[in-house]
């Protein structure tokens, strides 16, 4: 019998698709599935967290838990007293922290970047911007821990969920735990919906050339419902989009229905962001540009002209 | 105050690596040079220590090959370099590249570590916090901008959300992204002097690690071709541009 276990991360809305994904990839990695949840909800998520398949919440409630030394520090003991085979976690901001300080004290490898789990010891993941699939064994001190990429696999409740048992976890961690202290806090409130889970996405790059270029961008996505803006890092880096716009290798990992890319060139590290999308469109003025070659359709052109034309076109078919 | 940055040296930074023998990136005779994302902890490090004095030592793991990067580093003005080379490191993992770090900063004056979130060929994004945790070290990671108040440490960091600013006391490692700082390109002069600033080069005995730590305990068991997609229609901008895309919209019923 083989048990990996979920460092599931549960926002103060409940457990979430993120969790979920990761419950569905160790279903399909080994036996028996268990989560490890810190901070405020952990335990109100054994509901969700066990109808997607999990049998028992490792669960700390406190707040000091979300911090990745302290969360390191109390996973350990639980993973030497519970011996699990396998810990997935999610590549995001703090599962990264925890996962790299959880590596240095188990000694155990800690597999980055993954797209899928086969077994305790098997995981997979795409190089060279996605145009090669690597298959990876995990060896030395157990469990393995893998860092899975959003979006790798579906989330899927299963029949015979039911409840998951609550195992309450001490917060038990030295006082004098030097940690990082938050001083502020500021929200970059993204219009419209969310990237994650938005059927379209509108993407700009350099192309667009100014801030001003992604008003029009936002016009294209105010015609068609339910889109979403994303950009490239150049846009961002240069400051006219914010960051948690962002789509690739350092940013998200989308796979709306429709991804629509303007005057993005499809460098590698873009491409490992939105290539699962199922249809693409492409709007540059080069017709080499990597993106191009990759779009179910490309248009050739200046996106100055070309994309309001386009919303002018949307608007005319849907009546709006 | 003393700062030790982390830089690595990647193969052909705009090119496509190649994958050699046991599926390892090819490192031996390309080009390579300073991975462009550190380029930013190394800029970050000198103003710190312009304005507050002490010294920059750049650390890093590599081969032979790797030796401009250190330099490039020691050109744009870091004080002292060190390349860790053996080649029982060739294939090292993140765990183990983290316990080579984590044993070349040992001993040395240390107030402030700098690293890139990610690197350019291997982005694993682990490797500096796991050696914050060997060294028993906070962390601040994804951080876009550092000041100083107090004898404490200052930094903006991205989120999911958005950013936050944190304090953390020293001595504590830092994870820059890239555009942090504008890097500065090395002068004439900074090349001459570099050629007289102090290089080490240990092995990982010089460095006391045995054997075992040095194994990497990931194997790669297969490589294929990822299905590739296209092979789409391109079409010049116009109006039929405009109607076929609406037309495939309307096929994905997504308007
Ligand atoms: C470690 C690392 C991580 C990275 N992570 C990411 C990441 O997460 N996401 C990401 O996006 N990038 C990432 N990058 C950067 C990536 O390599 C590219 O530099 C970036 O994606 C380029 O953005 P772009 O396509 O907008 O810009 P460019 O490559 O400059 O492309 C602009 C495109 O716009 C077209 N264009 C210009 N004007 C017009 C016009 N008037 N009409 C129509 N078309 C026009 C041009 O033909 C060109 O194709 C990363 C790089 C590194 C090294
Ligand atoms: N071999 C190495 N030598 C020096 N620094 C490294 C090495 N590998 C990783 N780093 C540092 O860790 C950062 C993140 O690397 P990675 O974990 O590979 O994404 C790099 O940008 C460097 O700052």
């Amino acid at each position: 019998m083989t048990t990996a276990w979920v460092h599931a991360e549960v926002p103060q809305t409940g457990a979430d698709a993120a969790a979920f994904e990761l419950l569905a990839a160790a279903r399909a990695a080994a036996d028996v599935v268990e989560v490890v949840a810190f901070g405020p909800g952990s335990s109100a998520a054994a509901e969700a967290l066990g109808a997607h398949g999990a049998r028992r919440v490792y669960a700390c409630d406190e707040a000091s838990m979300a911090s990745a030394r302290a969360g390191a520090l109390i996973l350990e003991r639980l993973i030497q007293e519970h011996r699990p085979d396998l810990v997935l976690f999610p590549t995001s901001y703090a599962g990264r922290d925890l996962a790299a300080r959880l590596q240095a004290r188990t000694g155990s490898t800690l597999m980055s970047n993954a797209t899928a789990v086969s077994g305790p010891d098997r995981a997979r993941t795409e190089i060279l911007g996605g145009t090669r699939i690597v298959d990876v064994r995990l060896e030395g001190p157990t469990p393995r821990l893998v860092l899975l990429k959003p979006r790798s696999a579906e989330p899927e409740p299963v029949a015979d969920g039911g409840v998951a048992d609550v195992v309450p976890v001490a917060a038990d961690v030295p006082a004098d735990l030097r940690e990082p202290r938050v001083l502020t806090r500021q929200v970059e409130a993204g219009s419209g919906p969310s990237l994650d889970d938005a059927r379209v996405v509108v993407a700009g790059g350099r192309g667009l050339g100014s801030p001003q270029g992604f008003e029009i961008l936002a016009a294209l996505a105010d015609a068609i419902e339910g889109a979403a803006v994303g950009a490239s890092r150049a846009a961002v880096d240069a400051g006219w989009m914010p960051y948690a716009s962002q789509i690739g290798q350092t940013g998200k990992t989308v796979k709306p229905d429709v991804y629509i890319a303007v005057g993005i060139s499809g460098a590698l590290q873009h491409l490992v962001g939105m290539k699962g999308s199922r249809r693409v469109i492409a709007v540059n003025k080069d017709a080499d540009a990597p993106m191009m070659r990759l779009a179910d359709l490309g248009v050739v052109g200046d996106l100055a002209q070309f994309v309001p034309a386009l919303t002018q076109e949307i608007r005319r078919r849907t009546g709006s | 105050m003393n700062v030790v940055v982390f830089v690595k040296w990647v193969p052909e930074p705009e090119g496509t690596p190649t994958l050699g023998p046991e599926h390892r990136l090819v490192r031996a005779g390309v080009e390579g040079a300073l991975d462009p994302g550190d380029e930013y902890g190394v800029e970050a490090a000198l103003e710190i220590t312009e304005t507050q004095g002490g010294e920059v030592t750049v650390i890093s793991m590599g081969p032979d090959e790797a030796l401009p990067a250190v330099r490039r580093a020691l050109a744009m003005g870091a004080h002292r370099g060190v390349l860790v080379t053996d080649e029982r490191l060739a294939g090292a993992d993140a765990l183990v590249t983290a316990r080579v770090l984590a044993a070349a900063v040992s001993g040395r004056p240390a107030d402030l570590l700098l690293a890139a979130v990610e690197s350019t060929d291997g982005y694993t994004g682990t490797v500096p916090v796991t050696v914050a945790e060997f060294l028993d070290l906070p962390a601040v990671t994804f951080a876009t901008r550092l000041s100083f108040s107090d004898g404490e440490l200052r930094a903006r960091r991205q989120t999911p959300a958005g950013s936050e600013d944190v304090a953390c006391s020293l001595p504590a490692l830092v994870t820059l992204t890239a555009g942090a700082n504008e890097p500065r390109y090395p002068s004439l002069k900074g090349i001459m002097a570099a050629k007289s600033k102090s290089l080490e080069r240990p092995t990982a005995d010089d460095l006391g690690l045995d054997a075992q730590s040095l194994v990497a305990t990931q194997t790669v068991e297969a490589v294929q071709d990822a299905p590739v997609r296209g092979g789409g229609e391109i079409l010049p901008a116009g109006e039929d541009a405009a109607r076929r895309v609406v037309d495939l919209l309307a096929e994905a019923r997504v308007i």
